[in-house]
């Protein structure tokens, strides 16, 4: 009895085991499956987003062009306190590196990057690296200190010794209008250069001012679309979408010729003697929060709308009959419930507001050139990866940081698109 | 370590392939990729070099960019250069060159005589193509009578309104240095002390609240015709363009006009080297240089071209006589050495 007992409970344990491991097998390869189906789109998002994007972030801290083409001199300088003008053997190793630089015409390379940190210094060693070229026997101290006098100032080789590390901290301590002396102490950047700070400030509140503006315009017009009948609210739906189609370009120019002196507005405006002068739409601030609010209208107006979509309007009739007056059953029914929406909707509008350039540029003033701009000048015209990419690196680290707290406040996991 | 600026290039040059929307032919010497500044000049090019050049058998592809360097650098390091021949400004020609971005000319192979060309030994990289101006210019039914010398542009009392000036410290701060009083000769002795620049800025300061920053070259005839600005800087076969196209009412004022070149450049390892130098040869014989003045009132870089050019249009080059009494010729190394900083504290100043 009791061995046909334990029988039984065996068999039913081998089944059971059995059976978990085929439902364990079949798991495994339904996940694999799953995997195998994710796996372009992941392959292609590391190839095509998230290496590019690292390896350029990397260029912030990293700029081997002093480590490459001055060999000699950073293993020179290796021992260097730092304290007086180094030895003869550094002056030896300068003279050296600068000779073979002129001839593989990499000198160009290492001047534009001390002339980073010393202004019009560029000439200077390119000049160096000429006469350096023909000098064969020692001293190379008083011969290097008589091409230049640059060689008899401690601050070019402490700038040599600081740019001959591997890594970096320059393109970031400037993205932050901060430096090093030559005692490798932290100073703010002169004020007359002083800019950065003030322009990831100003990138910020602007994306602010500019959310805030959408969602004072977009939550009523998501309310009345939600609330029409659908063919109505379909007509207005694609007079929302028709610009959202339209190039930014287009409709950024389009508030140029509608903004500026003799433009339409200023025009009417003085037509009707509300001004004598045109007032200054173009050029400045209005313009540019005007313009991006027309742009960014639909990133926010389209969550919001989605969520209301999904609110039964059976809660706000429920409410009512329990007593709540209207602008009370909105307000402690209805509204908490398109929260996520709004959630949703700004957060889309002030990133991707974070990011604008073309419109300031056109249509702001020069108070007005937000950080993406200066961005692409040093990528594109100053050839400055360097602090382009360390430009970028803090406004995506300022953006998570945001988002963190965003995540803290509202909650990622109640945000919804629809 | 070379892995990583590679990937950087690969994308860019990828970008900017996308960007002229050209994929590089496969035959060899019957098409050329030519790349310039776009509008009213590269449309001057197009008459009087592309078109005919065209003739000779080969098809010759335009694409437009900015002058940004960092496209061609990007094309040169990653080996996947599909401009053959690009028209570049002078100091993105020297850093380029310094930087090893593009081939050095061989004079011999053009065919051509340097000394005859004017700036012709000032770059080993680059074959002068125009010379240019940047002036100033007014609208002449809002200033009458209009401005005359560099110091009204910063006369606010005698012509009141605003004024657009390019949005960098290039050729700005040396007109406010010549506007407070330095000899146009000693201009960039004075901007290369610390006092020079201040006093250039502090200058530029008095009507900083009356300028319109422009970008592109498009934009300053643009705005002076809008009505948005009395006065503007622009470089001036646009104002040009603009009064003999368009019929614009606009007067070019020469005085302390920046000089400078337009080049013709090659970017390393390009698969068309020999037809960007045949192309370039013969784009900068008298005949076709003389050409291209019937479109925009550049001046051609080759001296053999003037005697060729009708002495009305003459008039209106840069380089005619009575234009070139109190011009400004723009020092390259003056701005390859002070340019990022100049620029860093431009940007801030504005920002203010």
């Amino acid at each position: 009895m009791t061995a046909v007992t334990e029988n039984i409970g065996l068999d039913i344990v081998t089944d059971r085991d059995a059976l978990k491991r085929r439902l364990r097998a079949v798991e495994r390869a339904r996940r694999l499956r799953a995997l195998v189906l994710v796996l372009p789109l992941f392959l292609f998002i590391i190839v095509s987003f998230v290496i590019p994007i690292g390896s350029l972030l990397r260029q912030a801290v990293y700029d081997p062009t002093i480590r490459q083409y001055m060999p000699q001199t950073v293993a020179a300088l290796g021992a260097w306190d730092g304290k007086d003008l180094p030895d003869e053997a550094a002056f030896a190793a300068v003279a050296g590196d600068l000779g073979a630089a002129n001839k593989a015409k990499t000198i160009a390379l290492i001047g534009k990057r001390l002339n980073y940190e010393i202004s019009g210094i560029r000439s200077k060693i390119l000049a160096s690296g000429r006469k350096a070229e023909k000098l064969t026997a020692g001293p190379y101290k008083e011969a290097m200190i008589g091409i230049d006098k640059i060689w008899g100032e401690r601050e070019t080789w402490s700038v040599l010794k600081r740019a001959g590390a591997a890594y970096t901290s320059f393109y970031v301590l400037d993205a932050l209008d901060l430096g090093l002396d030559a005692d490798g102490h932290f100073a703010a950047t002169p004020a007359e250069r002083a800019i950065y700070v003030t322009l990831f400030l100003r990138t910020l509140k602007i994306s602010l001012t500019v959310t805030v503006v959408t969602l004072l315009l977009g939550f009523p017009l998501a309310y009345l679309l939600a609330m029409l009948p659908t063919r109505t609210s379909n007509l207005l739906m694609i007079m929302v979408l028709l610009p959202f189609w339209t190039s930014l370009l287009v409709r950024t120019t389009a508030w140029f010729v509608l903004l500026q002196d003799n433009g339409i507005i200023n025009d009417a405006i003085q037509f009707l003697h509300l001004s004598d002068q045109p007032l200054p739409l173009i050029f400045s601030r209005f313009g540019t929060v005007v313009a991006m609010t027309h742009i960014q209208l639909p990133f926010t107006l389209l969550p919001i709308y989605s969520v209301m979509k999904t609110i039964s309007p059976s809660y706000v009739r429920a409410g009512r009959s329990l007593g709540a007056g209207p602008f009370y059953a909105f307000w402690r029914i209805y509204f908490p419930l398109t929260v996520p929406g709004i959630a949703a909707g700004c957060l889309l509008t002030f990133i991707l507001s974070l990011g604008y350039y073309i419109t300031p540029a056109l249509v702001g003033g020069p108070t007005d050139q937000m950080v993406s701009g200066i961005i692409a000048q040093a990528m594109n015209s100053e050839n400055n990866w360097g602090k382009a990419s360390a430009l970028g690196g803090i406004l995506l680290i300022a953006t998570l940081i945001l988002y963190f707290v965003y995540n803290r406040l509202v909650g990622i996991d109640k945000i919804r698109l629809g | 370590m070379k892995t990583l600026p590679w990937l950087c290039a690969v994308l860019m040059a990828g970008v900017s392939a996308t960007a002229i929307s050209v994929p590089k032919q496969a035959s060899a010497e019957d098409s050329l990729t030519v790349v310039s500044w776009g509008g009213a000049y590269q449309e001057s090019q197009r008459k009087a070099f592309f078109e005919p050049y065209a003739k000779t058998g080969v098809k010759v592809t335009e694409g437009e960019y900015n002058g940004e360097i960092a496209k061609i650098r990007a094309m040169v390091q990653s080996n996947s250069v599909t401009w053959d021949v690009i028209d570049i400004d002078t100091q993105t020609a020297l850093a380029a060159c310094a930087e090893g971005d593009l081939e050095t000319i061989d004079w011999k192979k053009l065919g051509l005589d340097r000394s005859k060309f004017i700036g012709g030994d000032l770059q080993d990289c680059a074959v002068p193509n125009i010379v240019y101006a940047t002036v100033i210019a007014y609208d002449t039914t809002k200033l009458n009578p209009g401005p005359t010398t560099i110091g009204d542009l910063f006369d606010t009392k005698k012509f009141p309104g605003k004024r657009a000036l390019q949005k960098n410290p290039f050729v700005n701060l040396e007109w406010a240095l010549i506007a407070d009083g330095v000899p146009t000769a000693d201009v960039y002795k004075v901007l290369g002390t610390p006092e020079g620049v201040d006093r250039a800025f502090k200058k530029l300061e008095t009507i900083k609240k009356d300028v319109v920053w422009w970008e592109a070259g498009a934009q300053p005839p643009q705005l002076l015709a809008d009505g948005q600005v009395v006065i503007t800087s622009a470089w001036n076969g646009r104002i040009f363009n603009a009064m003999k196209a368009d019929k614009k009412p606009f007067k070019i004022v020469w005085d302390a006009q920046a000089f400078d070149w337009d080049w013709w450049a090659i970017p390393k390892g390009g698969p068309h080297v020999e037809g960007a130098y045949k192309f370039i040869s013969w784009s900068s014989q008298p005949a076709p240089m003389a050409e291209q003045t019937k479109y925009i009132s550049y001046g051609p870089a080759n001296k053999d071209a003037i005697p060729n050019i009708s002495p009305d249009v003459l008039k209106d080059l840069p380089t005619a006589p009575d234009n070139m009494k109190t011009v400004l010729i723009v020092d390259p190394q003056f701005w390859a050495d002070n340019g990022d900083q100049l620029r860093e504290r431009f940007n801030a100043w504005l920002a203010k």
